[in-house]
């Protein structure tokens, strides 16, 4: 029976991983055409210089592939990413493949922490809302919720800045993931605050947590909107159901029927917004990205973007599908888990 | 409206005042964004270094920034760009997409799914950084914001009037018009898009904020407005670098405008959506 479960679940999976995959494709072809119309010429900057002969620079337009018809890049294109080849950046003239390894710890590491906050913070609130609805305290969440998604991002996380490190002198310079004089642990997650813990320097790992926690803080404010009012709305949904009503005429401790029951069958739609969630918060941190100079992909992206390198940004994009898809399967399988129901249906 | 309607209206009101204030909010935001040049009390762009970077005062209601200019002149001025992007924005993307989304949900079947399969995958998909790339690639230009802002908005649009004409397409007026001859085109134009438009401005109110933060939000990273131009957006992205030294006033009050701006759009929304369905009520 369990082995039928995981085997449907997966199934399921699969069938939604090949359902998205032309809606993919078309995005990569939208994204291989815009960036063709991106104005200024790669085969100019690859050039020996700004005197350079018209000769060089059609000999390296012709290395490049730019002198075959847009349709033959497109397919020239499709096929290097079947190799596993991005293209090279000329911002910083290594392969994109490369830049983005390097940088996407930093985004995902931002990105986790900043969903690990809001879901902690929302999921409670959520829920107390959810037990006395049109009390004080439901109307205290509303109103946070209000005011927590018309605050940009850049905004809340230049205020942060302001409070916490000029007026309170609690966190450090909001420039990077680290004081460029502290020595790096050996890397192995990436992730600076976990290789810190795995180095055992706890020092280390305080510094990093420190310029981790406002970019973090300013990314969650956004997103705990979202969460916490897909938390109450379902959890209204779980408490008035029958069996929320079994167990307490049983005789449950009402944190029991809360929490083990209620919760439980109200966690489904949160997992959902949080896959959401989590894929747009990828993307829209270059803000925050670029408020903090977190050497983030988003921000690479941005500044490939700014100066006409589109390799880095195609690349960024194909990223973002195979996040994108990733996540996708993750929800699915969470569903798997937190509801055993909807892999035998 | 009928009378039934507006008792209906006013009950509502009463319960939430909020959604009164917030409609006096957007009124007042319509107002300034057409009155606003001929309000303020200094010039939004001269500049004048002597009296630079000074913190709120009576002369200067919100201070003054690098260059002397004062603040609270250049955030009613800037009023009308934003506003004007985001409605025109909303607009494009409001008509295209109603149209769009009520024939795929008339005509159902494969083109359909097909089309709202794409939608979502869309509307899961990084929006912002698409917009990003549709700005750098057609140009640096507030239209190109304003296009950007507008596709970015697309799906929205589409699934909403896709599921709103999809319960409406086999119900008895929609028989009727048939029976009687009109084409199906005339059908989905005539009757069926002016029967789901009060649902859609519910729709059109909640964009409108998150279009404002999104055009915003391509100025700060120096996309689409450039300087001198007063805009919310770029104005944060000019004081972002007097935050560390203390300068609070060149990000708070812009700031404080976009939330204004974004809060009086939801607000009323969800008022708006109270009023016209009160199953929807949270």
């Amino acid at each position: 029976m369990v082995m039928t479960g995981l085997g449907a679940t997966v199934a399921r999976a699969g069938r939604r991983l090949l359902s998205s995959l032309p809606a993919l494709f078309g995005v990569l072809v939208f994204t291989f055409l815009l960036m063709r119309v991106l104005p200024g010429d790669p085969a100019v900057f690859f050039a020996s210089g700004p005197n350079a002969g018209k000769e060089e620079i059609e000999q390296i337009r012709k290395q490049m592939g730019l002198d075959k018809s847009v349709p033959e890049q497109l397919v020239f294109y499709l096929s290097d990413i079947g190799r596993g080849n991005l293209g090279r950046s000329m911002m910083t003239g290594q392969p994109v493949l490369k830049d983005l390894r390097e940088r996407l710890p930093a985004s995902l590491e931002l990105t986790f922490t900043a969903l690990l906050i809001a879901l902690l913070a929302a999921v409670p609130l959520g829920v107390v809302a959810a037990l006395k609805p049109g009390s004080l305290v439901d109307h205290g969440v509303r109103l946070f919720c209000a005011l927590g998604v018309c605050v940009p991002t850049f905004v809340s996380g230049l205020l942060l800045i302001y409070v916490f490190y000029y007026l309170l002198g609690l966190a450090p310079d909001p420039t990077g993931r680290i004081d460029v004089f502290t020595s790096l642990p050996p890397q192995r997650t990436g992730f600076l605050s976990v290789d810190f813990l795995l180095a055992g320097d706890i020092e280390g790992w305080w510094a990093a947590c420190k310029q981790l926690i406002l970019p973090a803080l300013s990314m969650a404010l956004f997103v705990i909107a979202p969460l916490a009012r897909i938390t109450r709305a379902s959890m209204l949904v779980s408490l008035g159901s029958d069996f929320v009503r079994t167990a307490r005429s049983v005789g449950l401790s009402w944190q029991k029927v809360v929490v083990t029951y209620a919760l439980r069958n109200a966690i489904l739609p949160v997992i959902t917004i949080a896959g959401i969630v989590f894929s747009t918060m990828l993307g829209a941190n270059v803000l925050v990205e670029k408020v903090f100079s977190w050497p983030g992909v988003a921000s690479y992206a941005l500044d490939a973007l700014l100066s006409s390198d589109y390799a880095p940004v195609q690349g960024f994009v194909l990223l973002m599908a195979g996040i994108f898809v990733l996540v996708n399967l993750a929800v699915d399988i969470c569903y798997g888990i937190a509801d055993p129901r909807v892999s035998i249906g | 409206m009928t009378s039934a309607t507006l008792r209906h209206s006013v009950w509502i009101l009463r319960g939430n005042p909020l959604t009164g204030v917030a409609a006096a909010g957007v009124l007042l935001l319509v107002l300034v964004a057409i009155f606003g040049p001929w309000l303020v009390p200094y010039d939004p762009v001269v500049s004048n270094v002597s009296e630079s970077l000074q913190p709120p005062s009576a002369a200067h209601l919100a201070g003054t920034d690098q260059l002397g200019r004062d603040v609270f002149s250049r955030l009613v001025v800037a009023a009308r760009l934003d506003l004007a992007i985001a409605v025109s924005a909303v607009g494009i993307s409001f008509v295209i997409g109603a149209v769009v989304g009520s024939f795929c949900g008339y005509a159902g079947g494969r083109l359909d799914r097909s089309v709202g399969r794409f939608v979502d995958v869309m509307m899961a998909f990084p929006l912002f950084v698409l917009a990003m790339a549709m700005v750098a690639a057609l140009g640096n230009r507030i239209e190109n914001i304003v296009i950007a802002t507008a596709i970015i908005n697309l799906p929205f649009y589409i699934r909403f009037a896709r599921a709103e004409v999809n319960v409406r397409r086999n119900v008895g007026w929609v028989e009727a018009a048939r029976s009687c001859g009109e084409s199906h085109f005339s059908v989905v134009l005539r009757f069926l898009l002016p029967n789901i438009l009060p649902a859609m401005a519910v729709q059109i109110s909640l964009n409108l904020g998150w279009a404002i933060l999104n055009a915003a939000g391509l100025s700060f990273i120096g996309l689409g407005v450039k300087p001198p131009t007063p805009e919310w957006g770029i104005m944060v992205a000019e004081g972002a670098r007097f935050i560390s030294t203390g300068r609070w006033w060149l990000v708070a009050f812009p700031g404080l405008a976009l939330m204004m701006a974004v809060l009086c759009f939801n607000l009323l929304g969800d008022g708006m959506r109270d009023i016209l369905d009160p199953r929807m009520r949270t």
